[in-house]
């Protein structure tokens, strides 16, 4: 039987961790996510498995930190929140370019600027944009409970070393905090074998040496690597899509919501359907690569989509591309670190789609 | 007589070391990058250590410093070497992991990285070159650039109230407890280069005891950057860089040297 645990989000992320074999983290303060590096000093993983955890003198270190110590083929973290995250952005550009895995959680907090320590979730372009400099994807993937936050370390590593990618946890001040029960899986033993083929572990007579770079100075052999990239981005995006629907077989208006969102959406879904109105939730898991098909698929059933987000409108421009004018779409949202209530969100989709 | 008479094993004298790769450098004629190179892949080929060294090239004129040491490596991003140096060498402690790094990118941009790898005192080795000028963007000033010198960014010379002084990275780390040998060495004659390479062993050889961060800063010569010819270079260093940046050791065993 599961071992079963109460606990705050950012402590199944560190306990995730631990249990899901990682090998090192490597992080700074920064509220709403410090409890992720604090629970695992309290822990001594050291102790429990061998997993380091060293408190950097920055984020630009910290993700450098998991930059080199990704070449050498360990499973490699770092957590922080948004003015953070947009520290590493560099770093997170080369992991991309030199193809390296890692794992990234962002416990998204409001801004511009140092904004608030309130949740919010507009950090959503910035992850699913690529957030640094170049053409690149990150594997975004949004928790709506803490035990998503306990599981999705797992599911990170699993796919950041299938394609030898970063993979983002974008997380938000409220899922970050809030206690939930968790299931607690086994714990995975740590990695013990390298892929000899790209890590650098120290050359042996058998082979070449093994250079981990983003640099090609000839633009030709950087457009080709560019490409590969891109086919590989391709591929991610084919097959790694993940999705929940809720209520959409008989729904006439579809929420579209991810991590706390997603919960709030939930609720005011069960307002909705108490009055008689049919409204369904489709919740991106994946956010990168976007559950484009789903939605274009239910679009057309719909009399309308309301994409709630704590931002200004951000996974909105995505939801109206997937759905390309075949239905009406419209955004809600707090910011500031506000958080919308289920009854606010029921009479903004009431407002705009059904007493008009 | 024909070449293949003279080149046998008996009449080898000198070698070009396996950990030198056969790529032709990407150096100026007369710069002190290829000689710090050699000498440091050298020692790690005396030591028997190629399959257990791991290395950092920088972002500078070593940016592809991957290409001609023959030994598994790691680009980082500008600045940034002592980051990585710290993720790998926590993970892997046995292993001995260097960076080599310019002035622009240790003292400058990557200096926090710098003075927090050395005050934990990571067992890394870090090869630092100080050519008082950014080399490969085109001879901008550096921290390091002396008072007066000229440089692109500071084509009328370093004026020390509106561009602040030269910084003595070396001076500073030896400060920090976690630092163990700390020296400044250069490779412009073949004595300095036998100095040199036996600092660098020195300091790789510490790494086995883990007794904490060795620092092996080598003034050199950007003789593009300076607009000198080799030579004028090398002359100009001896009489403007070791004045202020005085070769030899100044922290052995954790003990400061002398005046230090
Ligand atoms: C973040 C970032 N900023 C600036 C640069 C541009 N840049 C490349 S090398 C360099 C200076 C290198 O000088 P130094 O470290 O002294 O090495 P040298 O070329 O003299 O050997 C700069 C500013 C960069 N690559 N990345
Ligand atoms: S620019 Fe200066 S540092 Fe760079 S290779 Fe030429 S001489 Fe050496």
């Amino acid at each position: 039987m599961k071992e079963l645990r109460l606990m705050k989000g950012n402590e199944a992320i560190a306990e995730g961790a631990i249990r899901a074999g990682c090998d090192a983290y490597f992080g700074y303060p920064i509220t709403p996510q410090s409890e992720v590096m604090e629970y695992l000093m309290a822990e001594q993983p050291e102790k429990r498995t061998g997993m380091i955890v060293l408190q950097a003198e920055s984020e630009v270190a910290s993700i450098n930190m998991v930059y080199g110590a990704a070449g050498t083929g360990k499973r490699v973290m770092t957590s922080s929140s948004s003015p953070g995250i947009s520290l590493m952005q560099e770093g997170i550009s080369y992991c991309a370019g030199a193809e390296l895995p890692c794992l990234i959680v962002n416990v998204v907090r409001g801004g511009p600027g140092l904004g608030t320590i309130q949740p919010s979730q507009a950090d959503y372009f910035q992850s699913t944009k690529g957030g640094g400099h170049g053409d690149y994807r990150l594997i975004v993937l949004a928790p709506a409970s803490v035990q998503e936050m306990f599981d999705f370390v797992f599911t990170g590593f699993d796919l950041a070393f299938k394609y030898r990618n970063p993979a983002l946890i974008l997380s938000d001040g409220l899922i970050g905090q809030m206690m939930e029960k968790v299931h607690l899986a086994e714990q995975r033993p740590r990695l013990t074998e390298f892929d000899p083929s790209w890590t650098i572990t120290g050359k042996t007579p058998d082979r070449e040496h093994n250079i981990i770079t983003s640099l090609d100075l000839d633009a030709a052999r950087q457009e080709k690597h560019n490409q590969k990239l891109q086919a590989k981005y391709q591929k991610i995006t084919e097959n790694e899509v993940r999705y929940e629907e809720l209520m959409t077989e008989d729904a006439e208006y579809l929420f579209v919501a991810y991590g706390s969102s997603a919960r709030i959406c939930q609720k005011a879904m069960q307002l909705a359907r108490e009055q008689g109105i049919k409204v369904g939730l489709l919740r991106p898991i994946t956010l990168w690569p976007f559950p484009v098909k789903p939605i274009a698929h239910l679009a057309p059933k719909m009399k309308g989509i309301l994409s709630v987000e704590q931002s200004a409108g951000q996974m909105v421009e995505d939801v109206r591309l997937a759905v390309a004018c075949a239905t009406p779409v419209e955004h809600y949202g707090r910011m500031g670190g506000m958080v919308p209530s289920p009854e606010e969100v029921l009479n903004v989709l009431v407002n705009k789609f059904i007493s008009k | 007589m024909d070449i293949k008479d003279i080149i046998k094993p008996e009449n080898l004298v000198y070698k070009k070391t396996d950990l030198m790769t056969d790529k032709i450098l990407s150096y100026c004629p007369g710069c002190g990058h290829g000689t710090a190179h050699r000498i440091l892949m050298e020692v790690i080929d005396e030591m028997g250590i190629q399959s257990e060294t791991i290395g950092i090239a920088p972002v500078g004129c070593s940016v592809l410093a991957y290409d001609f040491m023959n030994v598994d490596m790691s680009g980082a991003a500008h600045g940034r070497a002592p980051a990585l140096a710290t993720g790998i060498k926590r993970l892997w402690p046995d292993k001995f992991v260097f960076t080599y790094q310019g002035d622009g990118d240790l003292a400058a941009i990557g200096s926090a990285e710098t003075i927090h790898a050395c005050n934990r005192g990571e067992n890394i080795t870090i090869v630092f070159i100080n050519n008082g000028i950014y080399g490969m963007t085109g001879g901008q000033m550096a921290p390091t650039t002396l008072e007066g010198m000229k440089t692109s960014t500071s084509p009328y010379g370093r004026d020390l109230q509106t561009m602040g002084n030269p910084l003595k990275m070396t001076e500073l780390v030896a400060q920090l407890p976690g630092t163990w040998y700390v020296t400044r060495q250069s490779v412009h004659t073949p004595r300095n280069v036998r100095r040199a390479k036996k600092a660098i062993r020195i300091a790789l050889e510490a790494q086995k005891e883990k007794k904490g961060l060795t620092f092996v800063e080598i003034v050199s010569n950007c003789n593009s950057g300076w607009k000198m010819t080799p030579v004028k270079a090398n002359e100009w260093m001896e009489e403007n860089m070791f004045p202020f940046y005085p070769l030899g050791d100044l922290k052995v065993e954790g003990k400061l040297v002398n005046n230090q």
